[in-house]
This record gives C-alpha cells, sequence and structure tokens, in this order.
C-alpha cells in the first residue's frame, strides 16, 4: 500500500483543481481497449485527470478524452466511457422520448373485449384504479416510477443541456436540477412496466382477447430511446460545463 | 500491493458522491459541502452499516406477509379467488406457460431473497473485517444494485391487471394485502443497496496493510 513518505506530495495537490496533479504517484487505470495502444506512451500531465473510483476509492489516472473504455485499476468498476457529441445527442433523444411519452401516456395501451365489453388501460388509469381501490402508496409508487421520475427526468436534460448549448452558460440553479436527475435515475422503471405489460398480455390471454395499443408500441420505442439518451449524458463532461467557479 | 497506488482517503481527499469532484479536505469530521455542486461531502456514507443493517431487518420482516398473504384476489362469477405471489407462480407452471412463470419466479420471489442474502453476507463481511475476494464482492454489490429493481415488475402487472378487469359480475380483480407489503420490500432494498459503501470492503484491506486505520 501506500508509503508514509508519499504524504509529503498532498502540498502539490492544487485544490480544487486536480487534473495538475502529475506529481501524485497513482496508478494507471487499465485500458480496455487494447487497439489502442497509447497507454503505453509516456503520460503528459496536462492530458491526464485524477480520479477516485466510486466504489473502490482508489485514484486512478485517466487520459483526458481517451475514446476506451476506462476501468478502475484495482476493483473493474467504469470509470468513464467514450461518449462522441455527447450533448446534442442526449438532448435529441431526449426530445424523440419526451414525444413518444407524450403518446405513452395518451392513448390507451391495452385492450381487451369480452363478451362485448370493452375495457381500454391507460398508465393513468392504471394509477386511478389503485387510488380508489384504497392503496394509495402503491399507487403513488406507480405514479412516480413510471410517470414523473422519467418526466422529471427528461425535463431536467432539457433544462441543463438547451442552455449549454445555444449561449454555452448554465441555467440558474441547473446544477440542482442535473443533481436531482441523477439522483431520481434508479426510480425510473419504465423498462420493467414494459415487462408488466407484457406478462399481464400473457396472464389474460386465456381470459379474453387483449388488443395491445398504440401506446404499448410507443411505449415498446421509448424505453429505447430514452435509455439511449441517458447513455449519451457525459456526466463529468456536463459538470465540468456547469462549474460555476470557472 | 504496489505502492505507488493510494486511495483518496489516504492522501486526505474526499470524492464529491455526486460529481465526482476530488477535493482536499483540511477537517475531515466536517468536511462541508462540495465547492462545485453543493452536495454534503463525505469520504464514506454516514452510518453505511448501521442504515443497511436497519433496512434490511424491515426488509425481512416485510418479507414474510409479502408471500403468506393474497396479492391478487380474482372474482370471477361470484367466486372469489386469492392467489399469493408463489400460487400464482405454480398456477402459471401447471398450465403451461412456464416462460411466465419464470419471469415471475425470478422477479419476485429469487431476485428479493438473493439481494437480501447478498447485502446480509456483504454487510457481515465487511463486520467480520474479511480480506476475501475483495473484487467479485464488489462486483457482487453491483449486480445486486442494478438488478433489485427489476422486482417490480409484479407491481406493474397488478397495477395493469387492476385497471383492465373489471367487467362487473363477470371478472374483476383487486389488488391483496401483500402488494403492499412486496413493494415495500423492493424500495426497502433498494434504498438498503444503496446505503451500502463498497469502499468499506476495500478499507479493511488497506487497514490491515498498513497495521492502523487510516484516514
Amino acid at each position: 500500500m501506500k508509503k508514509s513518505n508519499d504524504t509529503s506530495e498532498i502540498d502539490a495537490v492544487a485544490h480544487p483543481d486536480v487534473t495538475a496533479v502529475p506529481t501524485l504517484s497513482c496508478h494507471n487505470a487499465s485500458d480496455v481497449d487494447r487497439s489502442n495502444n497509447s497507454f503505453s506512451q509516456p503520460p503528459r500531465s496536462s492530458s491526464w485527470e485524477v480520479m477516485a473510483c466510486p466504489d473502490c476509492d482508489m485514484l486512478n489516472r485517466l487520459p483526458k478524452e481517451s475514446k476506451a473504455i476506462l476501468l478502475c485499476v484495482r476493483c473493474g468498476a467504469l470509470l468513464h466511457r467514450y461518449r462522441p457529441n455527447s450533448i446534442d445527442r442526449s438532448l435529441a433523444l431526449a426530445l424523440a422520448a419526451f414525444i413518444l411519452f407524450t403518446i405513452s401516456n395518451s392513448f390507451p395501451f391495452l385492450t381487451m373485449k369480452k363478451s362485448g365489453i370493452f375495457q381500454e388501460t391507460t398508465l393513468l388509469t392504471g394509477v386511478q384504479e389503485l387510488w380508489k381501490q384504497g392503496l394509495y402508496e402503491l399507487s403513488l409508487i406507480v405514479l412516480l416510477t413510471c410517470v414523473l421520475a422519467p418526466l422529471i427526468q427528461m425535463l431536467g436534460i432539457f433544462y441543463v443541456l438547451i442552455p449549454l448549448k445555444w449561449t454555452g452558460r448554465p441555467a440558474p440553479c441547473a446544477i440542482r436540477i442535473f443533481r436531482l436527475v441523477q439522483e431520481i435515475a434508479p426510480w425510473g422503471m419504465m423498462e420493467i412496466f414494459l415487462i408488466g405489460i407484457l406478462v399481464a398480455l400473457v396472464k389474460l390471454g386465456h381470459m379474453a382477447t387483449i388488443v395491445p395499443g398504440v401506446s404499448a408500441f410507443s411505449f415498446g420505442a421509448l424505453i429505447f430511446v430514452m435509455i439511449a439518451a441517458f447513455s449519451n449524458l457525459d456526466p463529468s463532461l456536463l459538470w465540468e460545463r456547469l462549474d460555476l467557479r470557472r | 500491493m504496489n505502492p505507488r497506488t493510494a486511495t483518496a482517503r489516504q492522501l486526505g481527499l474526499m470524492s464529491c458522491h455526486d460529481c465526482r469532484l476530488l477535493i482536499e479536505t483540511r477537517n475531515p469530521q466536517a468536511p462541508g459541502r462540495c465547492p462545485r455542486c453543493g452536495a454534503h461531502l463525505h469520504s464514506r456514507k454516514p452510518n453505511s452499516l448501521t442504515r443497511v443493517w436497519a433496512l434490511i431487518l424491515a426488509a425481512i420482516i416485510l418479507y414474510i406477509p409479502a408471500n403468506i398473504l393474497p396479492i391478487t384476489i380474482t372474482s370471477t362469477l361470484g367466486v372469489k379467488q386469492k392467489d399469493t405471489i408463489l400460487s400464482g407462480v405454480i398456477f402459471f407452471f401447471q398450465t403451461g406457460s412456464w416462460e411466465i412463470a419464470a419471469v415471475i419466479f425470478i422477479a419476485s420471489v429469487f431476485v428479493p431473497f438473493a439481494k437480501l442474502m447478498i447485502l446480509i453476507y456483504l454487510s457481515l463481511s465487511v463486520q467480520f473485517r474479511s480480506t476475501w475476494r475483495p473484487k467479485d464482492r464488489t462486483a457482487l454489490y453491483r449486480l445486486t444494485e442494478s438488478v433489485g429493481r427489476w422486482s417490480m415488475v409484479d407491481i406493474y402487472v397488478l397495477t395493469i391487471l387492476v385497471a383492465l378487469v373489471k367487467l362487473g359480475a363477470i371478472a374483476t380483480i383487486e389488488a391483496g394485502p401483500a402488494a403492499i407489503y412486496f413493494a415495500s420490500v423492493v424500495v426497502i432494498t433498494m434504498f438498503a443497496a444503496e446505503s451500502f459503501d463498497p469502499r468499506l470492503i476495500w478499507d479493511v484491506i488497506e487497514e490491515d496493510y498498513d497495521g492502523q486505520p487510516s484516514g
């Protein structure tokens, strides 16, 4: 592990710009992209940045603007992934997701036909029905995970990215909004809802005729677009752009 | 271990939990807020193990009614049928749609149970200062964190069934009392996984190597 005489090097850490820590004796990050052999070249201090692994706290020195996938040298956590044109792509995909989201919530996703009776359901009628039956907590959980969380995520992306794209400066409170977007991410569960639709389709198949509606298909597309929008988002780039201390 | 490696804590640095900015901490006891994003700074998630144990305990208690009580109450032509999660799985298995049975079994029974077991194991391993395969344990943690949310499938199926099947006397499906317990288990285990700090796994190894607690 670390030798005690290394502590003298802490003085070299020019807070808060940690990117200027050439003397910090950190282990190199493993470079997954083996075709890119830039790793064997001697590091130039300006093009490297130091990052603590979120999973094991190990300091990793990462090449800046690398096109490789960079993993933590000790525990293998994903530290950096190449996301070209991140702001444009995630904005475009978030816009597409927003349109699909509006469609998904406006039309019924399943229609049940049984002896001349039609029963349609939209995402929100499901929430309403649970509320009517007195299952308030359950109704709120479904509302939050399938409607509100994705909506907040998309609107948050617009709010943070649009000013950055057109004026180059962050919108007021953009930092707080982006933190909210990141924190709410695990609670958006639309892709799980889609599996729920499929299971319900099979479950009711023997009871009645079930017709998937427009919304079911737009929901299916929405999930892919939404995931693509978020995997194109580059948090480290955005935090740099949102930094008000510059 | 390689002497040219160090963790952020060993060098008196902290990584912001929200924006990953590395910050030099002058006062590790009260580090304050991140200068870039304003999040509360902490070297490790505060009271990680205490929180995880409390949430695990709550989840175990709620797991019992979630599996014993009925999750759906189906009334067909006046006949009421109560189904628990497991009886639903068995029904699908017997009627031939074993794929659906497998989806529901994995999402609703296996994943919550495995998640609880893994969290208990990880917390115990940190508590007893295990140095056994830290990399694999970290990978195990990442797995539980990402897979836990899929247990919500049953809740969504229920939401759809309740909204769709209300044909008066012919057929109605109502949500049973297990639904809220089950949803609580999923939500609580998600919080538990979020409260666990995988860096604790590695702290033990560093402290053992240095012979004294660091930072």
